[in-house]
């Protein structure tokens, strides 16, 4: 009889240390192990691909599927948003050909065009969440960042475009931020998926009977009436559009503001120069890879990785904040550099036929922001020590609960 | 250099219209790729060749 050792689970984020590092393990394993075996909570295991080329091989290639019943997808084990196989799924969780069917109906909505047509209004916003903070008294101070700037932008931003009432925001937030919350299980999370579900399906119907002008109403007036989408799969795009365009886009905004305020001489070159602002914006999601733990895939042929043979069946999850701290790719990677040559080559939006949908609105969001939080605040600070900001290590996606700032 | 597109691959993530707007561009009705110039000058070169490279759907291919 054989015995073997039992399996690490996934790394994880040691309380202390510097908090813009990626998990504690993934550095080690991408030199010694590049492809490696993890534990999962259900007993079974998965691959974790670390190395930045293994990464872009697995998530460029069909052959790993999206699909969370496909035998083998890692679905247990700190999955946050993943629902359990048979539940209600947007196309994040498909393949070819209906997942190509259902991302084309809402490509037009994001493509880059759209998106620089909406830098004025991104820009608006951005000054009022601004003038209000501006206009805070010495003893309101601190005021916290994500509550007052973080959140509400990329939140007013995905409202207005998927024609979900701001007022709301209380209600959606607080359900997103159960679904992403990886120290609850499927279980606990249950009810907030639903709450969500059945708030989508009312505002659906709404829009059924009153359509405006937004995403949710033309895919009613157009995809639906021409039977091209069942009411199930709308609800679901829908809930997918409105919990993506959330927690990833501000939690970047919190982190990419923390970590210029605490890299004053980075800030004043992106200060004097603001044409800096678009490398210093892909740099920044290189350095945060904010995704913890995913995405994930399970192999559906033998495929060979770097020179690993994976097997029909098997399940792999993707380090995104390893493959984008690879030495090899980009150098000096713990450093952050605003002018890096290749930091476009990050992977922090995915790479393959799920790259992220929303990029363009993402980048958009977050050149405005921070060249907007440069310009106005130069003075921001953050009002409590690094080690007293509630880091968000429980969370599928990386970030601050809350970033207390005063200036 | 010769480019040529796929448009049944591409997922428009409309990267490679941020790297190289003079020579691609994506559709009015769905977002997805269109080519605007088939044969660019030199100047535009290392920009069409990054836009290949970060396409995440393998989309763009470039003959040199």
């Amino acid at each position: 009889m054989t015995t073997t050792a039992p399996l690490p689970p996934l790394p994880s984020r040691p309380p202390s240390g510097c908090p813009f590092d990626p998990p504690e393990g993934l550095a080690r394993l991408r030199l010694e192990e590049p492809l490696s075996k993890v534990a999962l909570d259900d007993g079974g295991w998965a691959w974790l691909a670390t190395r930045y080329t293994d990464v872009r091989a697995i998530l460029g290639d069909v052959r790993f599927s999206s699909d969370t019943s496909a035998a083998g997808y890692p679905v247990s084990g700190m999955t946050g948003g993943s629902p359990r196989p048979g539940a209600t799924r947007g196309f994040i969780r498909m393949d070819p050909p209906e997942h190509t069917r259902l991302r084309r109906m809402v490509t037009r909505d994001f493509m880059v065009k759209r998106v620089e047509a909406l830098r004025p209004i991104l820009q608006r916003l951005t000054d009022e969440l601004c003038d209000a903070m501006e206009r805070t008294d010495r003893s309101e101070r601190p005021v916290d960042l994500v509550q007052a700037l973080a959140l509400p932008l990329p939140s007013l931003a995905i409202s207005l475009l998927l024609g979900v009432p701001y007022e709301d925001h209380d209600t959606f937030q607080r359900l997103t931020g159960t679904l992403l919350s990886r120290d609850l299980t499927e279980e606990q999370r249950e009810p907030a998926r639903n709450e969500l579900l059945a708030y989508i399906d009312q505002l659906v119907g709404a829009k059924k009977a009153d359509p405006g002008d937004d995403i949710i109403s033309r895919l009613v007036t157009e995809q639906y009436a021409r039977d091209e989408l069942t009411h199930e799969d709308l609800v679901a795009f829908a809930v997918l559009l409105l919990v993506a365009g959330h927690e990833t886009t501000a939690n970047m905004i919190g982190l990419s503001a923390l970590s210029l305020m605490l890299d004053q001489e980075t800030a004043g070159r992106l200060r004097e120069d603001p044409s800096l602002i678009r490398g210093a914006v892909e740099e920044l999601l290189r350095f945060h890879s904010i995704i913890r733990n995913g995405p994930r895939r399970a192999a559906l042929a033998d495929v060979e990785v770097g020179g690993q043979l994976i097997r029909r069946g098997e399940g792999v999850i993707v380090a995104v904040p390893s493959a984008n701290r690879d030495e090899d790719t980009f150098p000096d990677a713990g450093r952050l550099d605003i002018t890096r040559p290749n930091a476009q080559h990050h992977v922090a939006f995915g790479y393959g036929i799920h790259q992220c949908l929303g990029q363009a609105l993402a980048r958009a969001e977050l050149q405005v922001v921070i060249s907007t939080l440069l310009r106005r605040f130069p003075g921001m600070r953050p009002a409590v020590p690094v080690e007293e900001i509630p880091f968000r290590t429980d969370m599928v996606i990386y970030g601050c609960h809350a970033l207390p700032v005063t200036w | 250099m010769q480019i040529t597109i796929d448009e049944a691959k591409c997922c428009g993530a409309g990267q490679c219209v941020l790297v190289a707007p003079d020579v691609f561009d994506q559709r009015d009705e769905d977002g997805i790729v269109v080519l605007l110039n088939a044969a660019p000058d030199a100047g535009l070169h290392a920009a069409v060749r990054e836009a290949a490279t970060i396409c995440p759907a393998a989309a763009i291919q470039v003959r040199e």
